[in-house]
């Protein structure tokens, strides 16, 4: 019996050193490739973006130039005309239009259904309560364009009527025509319905985001629920709703199909939004396009460009909100 | 005048788990009264019952009944918010609200019930902050953010928040607990002149805090996991820290266990 | 520092020591009763003056409960409980105002569709059919969506993927990281029909392709790309560090770690999020009346010539007008709602169930 044993199996030797081995990335070709490939991928993303903005400016540009006309100050679309005059007064004065009351309406009940999921139902069902709302978020346009159409405008002439009866002296309510078919207002009633669920889902994060030693402190204090929403809840979620607002502006601006389907397509800039008319720039790319020749699809292209820059800078606008407010909010 | 609790048969229960059980013992008006207990035994779900925050969580029941001054807080007319007003809380983590100034959170409780004018909101504030022990150290900033004090100074920040509502009782629910060792002394020298004006009913696993600051001791125990906590003794502190009557309490006392 | 003044002692307990705890409450079946009576006195107005109809009664109705809640709320429970009951009616309808407007959609598209949805509805195309009367279907349309709507989830998913591995993996924070993911979430913003506009005069009017398949396809997956994206990179950060450092401790190179290891556990969140993303395009329509436009006939080469799918389907049988068109439309609603709704659940049933972990 040996003092030492041997051993039958020498345990592997380290393997000769290689660089290359320690670092978890970089010099392996094959981690390159992959690295080059993705960062590829992520720099597609922004030559898309400033693909967009550049190839409808170049398209847009032959258009505008044979326009007679202020591009920004004339109501009405004839490009493919001679002399070719168009302009998107009265596209952009529907598209804000729409977005606005689709706001004034949809961003309230957004937030009281976040405030309702978050801190008012029932532990076990707030999930539960969520999902169906987010299912009125996967309902395609068109179709809640199809529902507008065929469902809710023959069911909105009383209230509409209503409205002018009771509220006519406001020019909004006000129809001197007694027709009642597709205008900005029901229009903006479907708008509002589609954007409720982008509205409230972001605002439901941030409520239920809220830490609990907030809620308990101002229920300490002896505050009703509505006292501790108001103390707690909101404050800190600020910043969550005021994006959720813009987010839903910007689903309002670019929304097409719906909306195409529920304006009567006139070119005019009028107060009295219940009566027939209305225009947004969307539903005009949406309506024109295939009709229109070289020059009519240019100035598409000119009215889509400009769309494309607001709905940037709404959603620029809203991102950064978010960004900024978080050191103060107390997110951290 | 500050008043006295009254505890009698207390049972608390999260859905058809028993959580504590059999709970009778009695807070005097003007004192300290300290719970003790090893982890998990019940302490602060009693202390939550006091005020009525363990409502909070649902699914949580209450049987038995909590006197305060001869009136049961849990009685059919009793309204949750006036109980929480009368009973204040100071919590483990301190959790002065964020988005508000110094200012606005010592005044948060009071703007909820009635509206007061300027100079009075001013008065309240400095006084709950110097007998916070706080006032000298913010009185330059009292518009700047509650979140930028150091953790000593925002838990004195609650307590002034709680105390400016003027309530009766004060619960702390282990206060010192995410303290470094001066902000807890400077937190136990304010216990002691409080105590002055309030009932306070502080939950503590520091059994040297409790013999510290209280005047009267629970000791609260398990007896395995998954039974309900029970009040095993409860009597003048220097009794229970010195020569108490049961073996459990002299157990956890001695750091047999717990 | 010496005090020249002495400190006030501390707030006093209230002095007031008759400030009671109770404070009336109203009985717990207060709102039911004013509801009841609400609606009462709803329905009398609605009977006896001008004030009628469903919507107004209801109006009428929900106007009657607040007022009278809150009534006597504050007369019985004073105005903090008075103002927090208000609150929670605002809040508690708010959530019904929502509820109305979806099941009124499902209800209608069901009601509607039912009529014309027939397996000779689902098996024929529109090819020599008079538009404006009865007869044909929807064929074309659904083969025509499972094609482009195939082609956008094979353009823009795995590129979505592969961003999201950018970000997540390589970026580190560095600055061009950053703007990726801000431009990311601003791509998530582009209307629609941007999108569409853009193939278009990239595709057709610069390099001088048809409008076809292929260019929808493309304009969708520029939808698709952000929406991928984003979940992708909340699922890739999900997938604890400790995973990714045991694997490089065994040597394996950072990109095998990546696609052997990180990537499959990641796997069912991500898959949620791309079927996520493939349910809101297949309900595109505008940036396909841009590109492909529309055929009556099967089309099931997406590289020429248009192809219908659903949603330009529905489009364009609503402009035809007539009763036929209409049950069509519906009809094809119906379809495409199934279709949407099935992806839809499927994928937060994966959510779910592979969260189980």
């Amino acid at each position: 019996m040996s003092a030492t044993p041997t051993l039958e199996h020498p345990a592997p030797a380290p393997a000769p050193e290689d660089p290359n081995r320690i670092r978890g990335n970089s010099v392996r070709p094959g981690d390159r490739i992959f690295r080059g490939v993705t960062r590829g991928a992520g720099i597609l993303v922004l030559l898309i973006m400033g693909a967009i903005g550049a190839f409808l400016l170049w398209k847009a540009i032959p258009a505008l130039r044979v326009n007679t006309v202020n591009f920004f100050t004339y109501q009405k679309w004839s490009p493919d005309n001679t002399p070719a005059k168009f302009g998107i007064a009265a596209m952009a004065f529907g598209t804000v239009v729409c977005a606005v009351i689709a706001m004034i309406l949809a961003v309230p009940v957004g937030y009281g259904i976040a405030l309702f999921t978050a801190h008012y139902a029932p532990r076990r069902i707030a999930a539960m309560l969520g999902y169906v709302i987010d299912l009125l978020a996967a309902v395609p346009s068109i179709i809640f364009g199809l529902w507008g159409l065929n469902y809710l405008m023959p069911r909105s002439y009383g209230l509409m009527q209503w409205l002018n009866d009771h509220l006519g002296f406001i020019p909004i309510f006000d129809n001197r025509l007694g027709v009642y078919s597709r205008s900005i207002m029901i229009a903006s009633i479907v708008l509002a319905i589609m954007i409720l669920p982008t509205v409230s889902a972001i605002s439901r994060e941030v409520f239920v985001q809220v830490p609990r030693a907030h809620v308990e402190a101002a229920l300490a204090l002896g505050a009703t629920r509505w006292e501790m929403i108001r103390t707690a809840v909101i404050p800190y979620g600020r910043s969550g709703m005021i994006s959720a607002a813009m987010l839903g502006l910007g689903r309002a601006l670019g929304e097409t199909i719906a909306v195409a389907l529920l304006l009567s397509a006139s070119f005019t800039i009028s107060s009295h939004l219940t009566e027939p008319g209305g225009i947004t720039i969307s539903a005009a790319i949406a309506l024109l396009f295939n009709e229109s020749g070289a020059i009519g699809i240019g100035a598409l292209i000119a009215a889509g460009l400009v769309l494309f820059v607001i709905t940037l800078l709404v959603n620029m606008i809203a991102r950064l909100i978010i960004e900024r407010r978080r050191d103060f909010s107390g997110a951290n | 005048m500050a008043k006295r609790i009254d505890v009698s048969d207390l049972n608390v229960r999260y859905g058809s788990f028993v959580a504590v059980e059999g709970v009778t013992l009695t807070v005097e008006p003007r004192s300290v009264t300290a719970f003790i207990g090893p982890s998990g035994c019940g302490k602060s779900t009693v202390l939550r019952t006091l005020n009525r925050m363990h409502e909070v969580i649902p699914g949580a029941t209450v049987e038995g009944k909590v006197l305060l001054d001869g009136e049961d807080i849990y009685g059919s007319d009793v309204d949750p918010v006036n109980v929480r007003r009368t009973i204040g809380m100071v919590f483990q983590k301190p959790n002065p609200f964020p988005t508000m100034s110094i200012y606005d959170n010592v005044v948060a409780g009071l703007k909820l019930s009635k509206r007061y004018r300027r100079a009075e909101l001013d008065e309240i504030v400095e006084r709950s902050l110097r007998s916070a022990n706080l006032w000298e150290e913010v009185k330059d900033r009292l518009r700047r953010p509650g979140s930028g004090l150091s953790g000593g100074q925002q838990q004195r920040l609650c307590i002034a928040r709680a105390i400016a509502v003027q309530p009766q009782v004060l619960l702390m629910d282990e206060p010192c607990s995410a303290l470094d060792p001066i902000s807890t002394l400077a937190i136990e020298d304010l216990i002691e002149e409080l105590k002055q004006q309030y009932t306070i009913v502080i939950v503590t696993h520091n059994m040297q805090q409790a013999a510290r600051v209280s005047d009267t001791t629970a000791f609260f125990n398990i007896a395995g996991t998954g039974q309900p906590g029970m009040l095993i003794e409860m009597d003048g502190t220097q009794k229970i820290f010195s020569n108490p009557s049961e073996k459990k309490t002299e157990d956890y006392i001695s750091g047999r266990f717990g | 520092m010496s005090a020249t003044i002495a400190p006030p002692g501390p707030p006093a307990p209230s002095p007031d020591a008759m400030e009671s705890l109770s404070g009336r409450r109203l009985p717990r079946w207060a709102p039911w009763a004013v509801l009841v009576v609400a609606a009462a006195l709803a329905l009398l107005l609605a009977a006896f003056t001008a004030v009628s109809g469903r919507a107004g009664t209801s109006l009428v109705g929900i106007g009657l409960f607040i007022a009278l809640q809150s009534g006597w709320s504050f007369a019985v429970e004073g105005r903090r409980h008075a103002i927090d009951r208000f609150a929670t009616t605002l809040i508690y309808s708010s959530f019904v105002i929502a509820m109305i407007p979806l099941v009124a959609i499902l209800v209608s598209v069901v009601v509607n569709g039912i009529k014309a949805f027939t397996p000779y509805f689902l098996l024929h195309s529109m090819r020599n059919v008079d538009p404006r009367g009865t007869g044909g279907g929807e064929y074309h349309a659904i083969i025509g969506t499972i094609e482009v709507v195939g082609m956008a989830a094979i353009i823009g998913i795995p590129i979505g993927i592969l961003v999201a591995i950018y970000l997540v993996e390589y970026g580190n924070r560095s600055r061009l990281a950053r703007l990726i993911s801000f431009f990311v979430d601003v791509m998530t913003g582009v209307p629609s029909i941007v999108a569409g506009l853009f193939v278009y005069t990239f595709l057709v009017l610069t390099l001088g392709f048809q409008q076809s398949g292929l260019a929808g396809a493309l304009s969708l997956s520029i939808l698709v790309i952000p929406i991928v994206v984003r979940s992708s990179e909340e699922m890739l950060k999900l997938v604890p560090t400790e995973l990714r450092e045991s694997s490089y401790a065994l040597g394996v190179p950072k990109y095998r770690t990546i696609m052997r290891i990180v990537v499959p556990t990641a796997l069912p969140g991500m898959i949620t999020g791309a079927m996520l993303a493939i349910s809101r395009v297949t309900g595109e329509t505008a940036p396909l009346l841009l590109t492909m436009f529309l055929t009556q006939s099967i089309n099931t080469n997406p590289l020429t010539g248009p192809q219908a799918t659903l949603p330009t389907f529905i489009w364009d049988q609503i402009l035809n007008g007539t009763d036929a068109s209409t049950n069509r439309a519906w009809a094809a609603a119906l379809t495409l709602i199934l279709f949407v709704m099935i992806l839809n659940i499927v994928a937060r049933l994966l959510a779910r169930l592979s969260r189980v972990k």
